[in-house]
């Protein structure tokens, strides 16, 4: 479990961030939706330690990441699986090799083991004949299935996603989609979704937050969103003819 | 640039380094690393040394014996003077402002292109010390290499004096062989070998610097990696004054 206690973030004059406070749940899809440029990929990074919140709390299991020290938040960051909006997956290394990467950092494992788990990971991710390619040969769906073989290789009890359907076509993210919504049960994770894809929400948003202006707007489950009175959300959800069609179809029945 | 920013950028420099001289993680995939950067960064750079240490060591022999057409100079002065040129200056500070501008723009620009597509962040996240990890074995794989790089460059700019100097006419084999044999000082080799592990710091930590706060996209990894050179060289060239006044005054 994670919990996010009253952050804030701001550069310079603008604030990105106004005290933020949400509990992101283990073995759930937990969202984070809103417009773009609110501050969703802003808190990411807060939480992950890429930049420092101005103040708050980011308490994973209990643990303050944002006070631990360097060796503490080095352990934390073992934990962490991130996939990154376009993959991050390291050019000079094969796919298999990028799987292993962390395994061989972290881990004693000796060489045919990291290769059985990056098959494992691979195969889990349906990529096993892509182990020899390099992410310049991949297509963005591939990459995205690689970068959470990498990921979960190495166990993680806290996966973040930022945008992971971003730049794909439908099909390809209702796989993706899926896949984090098996994997985040299957290992029983805390998961943290970035999107402000609708589709993903109604697909995975066991628990969601939405950002508006860099303030938590509303917070609720898929079923509810669908239900909400709340102006900036209803007009985020409804934000296309087809689905303003739907929910005045939903009011008139 | 202004005082204010040029304090900034030392003040961040040396935290950098600061990250960047830390115990590696793994000290296996360190030493895998440093061993690929000297093969990148050393080997991968001896054909360009090597052409320019060939055709320089000539040219320095023919302008020398361009000076020195007086009757009372002696013929062997031009390779006295060649060698001492080759090795005060054009062997370690020439090859190494070479050096600067082919591996420091490679540098950077890696380095830039990891950082802009969030490679450096993924490297971060997993609680990978990146700065540690991509830097360090670049610094050491260089400390180590360019040493050997420039003593390579100074037997090829003696030998190129010798085979061109000679071919051209402008020295005799045995004038050239005395002259260079004439009052040698093992100091000199040892001041240029000083000289050479400094810029071999220099190079790729600049370099790694402009590289690594690198932001925005492929238009500003060009504009870090073009930095990178100017900066490397011009630390470089701060630091060869130093060290020649230090070590030679």
């Amino acid at each position: 479990m994670i919990e996010v206690k009253n952050i804030n973030k701001a550069f310079g004059e603008k604030h990105v961030l106004r005290d933020f406070s949400f509990v992101f749940e283990r073995g759930k899809a937990n969202l984070i939706i809103g417009e773009s440029g609110t501050g969703k990929s802003v808190l990411t990074k807060c939480m992950v330690g890429l930049i420092a919140p101005e103040s708050g709390e980011v308490l994973y299991d209990g643990v303050d990441f944002i006070k631990a020290d360097y060796n503490a938040q080095k352990e934390i960051r073992r934990n962490i699986g991130m996939l990154f909006q376009g993959g991050a997956l390291f050019d000079s290394m094969s796919v298999e090799d990028n799987v292993k990467f962390a395994l061989s950092m972290f881990t004693n494992m000796g060489e045919k083991e990291k290769q059985e788990r990056a098959m494992f990971c691979l195969e889990r991710v349906n990529l096993p004949h892509a182990s020899k390619l390099y992410p310049a040969e991949l297509s963005g769906g591939m990459k995205k299935r690689v970068a959470i073989a990498r990921a979960i290789a190495v166990k993680p009890k806290y996966l973040f996603c930022d945008e992971p359907n971003s730049g794909l076509d439908p099909k390809t993210s209702i796989l993706i989609d899926e896949l984090i919504k098996e994997i985040t049960e299957e290992y029983n994770m805390t998961t943290i979704v970035i999107t402000h894809d609708m589709n993903s929400v109604l697909e995975i948003g066991d628990k969601i937050a939405f950002l508006h202006k860099g303030v938590k707007a509303w917070e609720g489950t898929r079923y509810e969103i669908l239900k909400t009175t709340t102006k900036e959300v209803s007009d985020f959800v409804y934000a296309t003819k087809f689905l303003q069609a739907f929910r005045s179809r939903l009011e008139n029945e | 640039m202004n005082p204010a920013k040029l304090l900034y950028h030392v003040g961040r420099f040396w935290l950098l380094m600061m990250q960047v001289f830390r115990k590696p993680d793994k000290p296996r995939i360190f030493w895998d690393r440093v061993f690929f950067e000297v093969n990148a960064i050393g080997i991968g750079s001896l054909g360009i040394v090597s052409i320019i240490s060939v055709f320089m060591g000539a040219v320095i022999t023919i302008q020398s014996a361009f000076g020195f057409e007086s009757p009372w100079i002696p013929l062997y002065a031009v390779g006295l003077a060649a060698r001492d040129s080759i090795i005060l200056e054009f062997a370690p500070t020439i090859v190494s402002l070479i050096l600067a501008g082919k591996v420091g723009s490679s540098i950077a620009s890696e380095i830039g292109n990891m950082r802009v597509s969030e490679q450096i962040d993924a490297l971060d996240v997993m609680g990978v010390n990146s700065a540690n990890f991509l830097i360090l074995p670049k610094i050491v794989a260089s400390v180590f290499i360019f040493p050997f790089v420039v003593v390579i460059s100074m037997f090829l700019g003696h030998l190129g004096g010798f085979v061109l100097g000679v071919a051209a006419g402008v020295v005799t084999p045995y004038e050239f062989v005395y002259g260079i044999q004439y009052d040698f000082r093992p100091y000199n080799v040892f001041y240029a070998l000083i000289k050479t592990l400094f810029f071999g710091f220099i190079i790729p930590a600049v370099s790694s610097y402009h590289g690594y706060y690198a932001k925005g996209g492929s238009l500003e990894v060009g504009q870090a990696s073009t930095r990178a050179v100017v900066y490397s060289i011009i630390v470089l060239l701060l630091f060869n004054f130093i060290l020649t006044q230090l070590l030679l005054a």
